[in-house]
């Protein structure tokens, strides 16, 4: 079994409301000097499967299909 | 002129919308259920309601678009079918590719539901043609995740390609939209996507009857 955790965050250049939201809110707790925060998602993963190439040839695939919307995300893929 | 809904789990404007098309087009579109892999023969006009398909889970409309219907609704459009999207409806034809963009949060990050004005920057597509070019309409919207964006290449070609259809109306765009942008058309023309709900403008007990133009257009029924 391989683990493995795909992070999926918004491209340069796409506006992130929530990420300023959450600069905003860390700014009112007295967190001086946080900029150009950016918010995005991670998923954990577990594959059926001992072959690397194999798992990241198939998560590259499910970060294509459904996990990233490539239009305004980009994602990267780590396994354990 | 026969006319589909699809019906998923979460979309909840599909009453709305058969009543629509039954009130304007004379008569009951059929539904289509998710897992169906065929759109009936003879439908000229496929509809997806809006509502918050699968919770909006992961991103709206993203796991919608994945559903075997999706499939077969391409394949009608590629065919020449004409798709409409409303709202969560417009957010699955973006999920799904059928339409350039996508839509993310309102800048306001907080869930919408008003009255907006809407102009027509295209009147000559076969959604449009009830309309006049600059016409401003009434519309209600009520979503969360209206804002429209497209990489900068992506934006000026579908503005240089009269792919835009609806813009809000100067000081009420509600959603921090590119450009105004609340509705686009593909560059075939045959399928379009929009954020507002013209299903609810269309009698007197609405209020108005600015959306009547919309499916009057798709339904191929405008008064002489």
């Amino acid at each position: 079994m391989i683990k493995a955790r795909v992070t999926v965050t918004l491209k340069n250049g796409v506006l992130d409301p929530q990420g300023k939201a959450i600069e905003g809110a860390l700014g009112s707790l007295g967190f001086d000097g946080v900029g150009h925060v950016r918010q995005g998602k991670v998923f954990d993963l577990e594959l059926q499967t001992a072959d690397k190439a194999k798992a990241e040839a198939e998560l590259k695939d499910m970060c294509e299909k459904l996990l990233a919307n490539t239009v305004i995300e980009n994602y990267t893929i780590a396994l354990a | 002129m026969k006319s589909a809904v699809v019906q998923l789990p979460g979309l909840n404007r599909d009453r709305d919308m058969i009543a629509a098309l039954t009130k304007i087009g004379g008569k009951a579109p059929v539904t289509v259920w998710q897992t169906e892999t065929e759109i009936p023969a003879g439908v000229d006009l496929i509809v997806i309601p809006g509502g918050f398909s699968y919770g909006d889970y992961l991103r709206c409309g993203a796991i919608a678009a994945r559903m075997p219907v999706m499939q077969a609704i391409k394949s009608k459009a590629e065919a020449g079918v004409k798709v409409l999207g409303v709202c969560n409806g417009f957010q699955i034809l973006l999920e799904a590719g059928m339409l350039p963009g996508a839509l993310m949060r309102n800048a306001s990050l907080k869930f919408v539901c008003k009255e907006i004005r809407l102009e027509v920057t295209n009147a000559e597509t076969d959604f449009t043609r009830a309309y006049e070019k600059g016409q401003i309409l009434r519309c209600p919207v009520a979503h969360h995740d209206g804002n429209f964006f497209a990489d900068a290449e992506t934006a000026e070609r579908i503005e240089g390609n009269g792919q835009v259809v609806f813009r809000y109306a100067e000081g009420t765009n509600p959603n921090g939209s590119l450009n105004d942008v609340a509705g686009v058309i593909n560059e075939r023309g045959n399928v379009l996507g929009m954020m507002p709900h013209p299903e609810n403008l269309i009698e007197a007990a609405h209020g108005g009857s600015d959306g009547r133009g919309l499916f009057a257009s798709a339904l191929d029924v405008i008064a002489a």
